[in-house]
């Protein structure tokens, strides 16, 4: 295969690299007075990553001797983490100026670009070595991204336990690839697969390949922040400034359990009942933890980083399925996921006082279906969606990932799910009754959103609004073809 | 004879160290970044010894990936650090407890 078919493949990626390091050509050159330029180029970068897509890198096959492959599955995975890592970059501007008393620095898109562009080689990996560089790259600038208030201490705070867990799960991560690589002699996953299968023929299963694989699953539960390695997620996500919080609970979360799913579908397919007993108990904590955690919160930005944990626990009841449906069902709940979440955010970067400064509490939502109704509204759509409760499309997402467990037996799991479920709409609807219910906050900003803040949460609403529904025909094919990728 | 059974177990050993390092140090933040680079050494130990018992170069070249990556964390965690110093005037462990909850 010449160089030049690699290329074609890989073509999201080069759009990515080479719009990244010319944006940060640019932003050095022109320094603080270039933020607006840059984003909007990153934007269209981002954009022309994901025209490229249509051509020969949306499903072509190999490139460079087997160690990325685009196929349907990291089509679908690219699609919606160019699209939120988009939205990252159009949501900041406004937030910096507002809260940090200078404006956004040029760096902010170009560490997104670069971030994007390894979720992207994340999504295709199909060998170890991809996979830890792309992983490397997107943790390593979102490490900058968290501590980018360089002011604020709870920003550097965050970046700092951000960088030190990421780091271990990286460690943990790679430690597991090592043993994996030394006991089945490849770092390509179709021959990891291979000699699982031979192992688990033999009467006596090597230890070396069960170490590998739980510390594989280990390192991969941190990065999706999966119960019993969460424990950063709340405070990251409360430090960070808002628009990452944002970015953190999207698109690096769609990458991230896109590669669990194909580490575990593709590279440890021969051993599903092993690893189904570490996708379910995560699931479960996951659910339980993220629905219990949230009940005591003041702060919108924690009760949001619980429930980002709660969501990942539902996404992984479909990867605990192991079949062609539930990994259809993890993708929609992700596709899902995302407009719901991002919509969330959307709203908190609209809690403002009178003199237009950010707040975060709770209380401080109080009585805004007076003062804001229309985004009172959207954001209890957000909440009853998030909550899964019909006719929103939220109920959808939750209904695929039921489906397919208990079309693979899986009845406690899915039983089980169910009833946590319930658990987690108790701190959603707190949130819907402040807002409707409680006597109005002493103060809070009358603006609007701007009209492209306000376009966003209206796309998102309409997204997750029951008209989401005229979608499943679209959305279920597209997820199928992507699942039946891996299969 | 060294086999490749005395790499692993020093290799183990390593990595627990690393992983204790992070959880029960309470003195100093820049002990934890040594002890991440201790958990890297521990894995590109582990691919060299499986390279070399392989007879197979993708261990080693892994190893140098991991080796490149592992200085730029480092850099990215010391900037991290000093910018955290800067706002708190201490790097004690103890002290990273702005968020609760």
């Amino acid at each position: 295969m010449d160089y030049a078919t690699n290329l074609a493949l890989t073509l999201p990626e080069v759009v990515l690299g080479i719009g990244g390091v010319l944006l940060m050509m640019v932003s050095a050159w022109g320094g603080p007075g270039s933020t607006r330029a840059v984003s909007w180029t990153a934007v269209a970068v981002l954009g022309g990553a994901v025209i490229a897509l249509l051509g020969p890198a949306g499903g072509g096959g190999e490139a460079f001797d087997g160690l990325y492959r685009a196929d349907a599955f990291s089509t679908f995975a690219k699609v919606l983490i160019y699209v939120a890592t988009a939205v990252s970059i159009l949501i900041a501007p406004d937030f910096f100026r507002r809260t940090a008393g200078d404006d956004l620095r040029p760096e902010y898109p170009v560490l997104m670009l670069f971030s994007a562009l390894g979720m992207g080689m994340m999504v295709s990996a199909v060998d170890l070595l991809t996979l830890y560089v792309g992983l490397e790259m997107q943790s390593l600038a979102a490490y900058v991204l968290a501590s980018f208030v360089r002011r604020d201490l709870r920003s550097a705070e965050a970046g700092l336990k951000y960088f030190v867990l990421g780091s271990l799960a990286s460690g943990i991560l790679l430690y597991g690839v090592s043993l994996v690589y030394g006991f089945t002699g490849t770092t390509m996953f179709d021959g990891i697969a291979a000699a699982y299968a031979a192992d688990a023929a033999e009467p006596a299963r090597s230890l070396g390949l069960v170490f590998g694989l739980v510390f594989v699953f280990a390192g991969l539960a941190f990065k999706i922040a999966a119960v019993p390695f969460h424990m950063w997620t709340p405070d990251v996500y409360q430090g960070a400034p808002t628009p990452v919080t944002a970015f953190f609970a999207s698109a690096p979360k769609v990458a991230a359990m896109a590669l669990a799913v194909r580490v575990a579908v593709e590279a440890m397919g021969p051993v599903t009942d092993q690893w189904r007993q570490i996708v379910i108990f995560a699931a479960l904590a996951s659910i339980i933890l993220g629905a219990v955690g949230a009940i005591g919160q003041s702060n919108v930005k924690r009760l949001l980083a619980y429930s980002s944990i709660n969501n990942v626990g539902f996404a992984l009841i479909g990867l605990a399925a192991g079949t062609a449906e539930g990994v259809a069902g993890v993708l929609t709940y992700m596709a899902i996921y995302i407009a719901m979440t991002l919509g969330s955010f959307l709203v908190v970067l609209q809690m403002r006082d009178v003199n237009g400064i950010q707040v975060e509490s709770i209380a401080s939502l109080s009585g805004m279906s007076r003062t804001r109704p229309a985004l009172a509204a959207a954001m209890a759509m957000f909440m009853f969606s998030l909550a899964g409760i019909p006719p929103l499309f939220g109920f959808y997402a939750k209904f695929a990932v039921f489906d397919a467990a208990v079309a693979a037996g899986l009845f406690p799991l899915a039983a089980i799910g169910v009833a946590a479920s319930v658990i987690g709409a108790y701190y959603y609807l707190r949130i819907v009754k402040t807002m409707y219910f409680d006597e109005p906050a002493p103060a809070f900003h009358k603006g609007d959103e701007g009209a492209l803040q306000g376009g966003l949460i209206a796309v998102a609403a309409v997204v997750i609004s029951p008209l989401g529904y005229l979608a499943i025909p679209f959305l279920g094919a597209w997820s199928m073809a992507a699942a039946r990728a891996l299969f | 004879m060294i086999g490749l059974i005395h790499y692993l177990v020093v290799s183990a050993i390593l990595f627990t160290m690393g992983c204790v390092g992070i959880f029960l140090n309470r003195k100093n933040l820049i002990v934890i970044l040594m002890a991440i680079e201790l958990i890297l050494l521990s894995v590109n130990l582990n691919l060299v010894a499986f390279s070399a018992a392989l007879g197979d170069l993708v261990g080693q070249v892994f190893a140098m990936f991991v080796l490149t990556v592992a200085a730029g964390e480092a850099a990215i965690g010391l900037a991290i650090l000093v910018i955290y110093y800067r706002g708190r005037g201490t790097i004690a462990t103890d002290d990273v407890n702005r968020m609760k909850g």
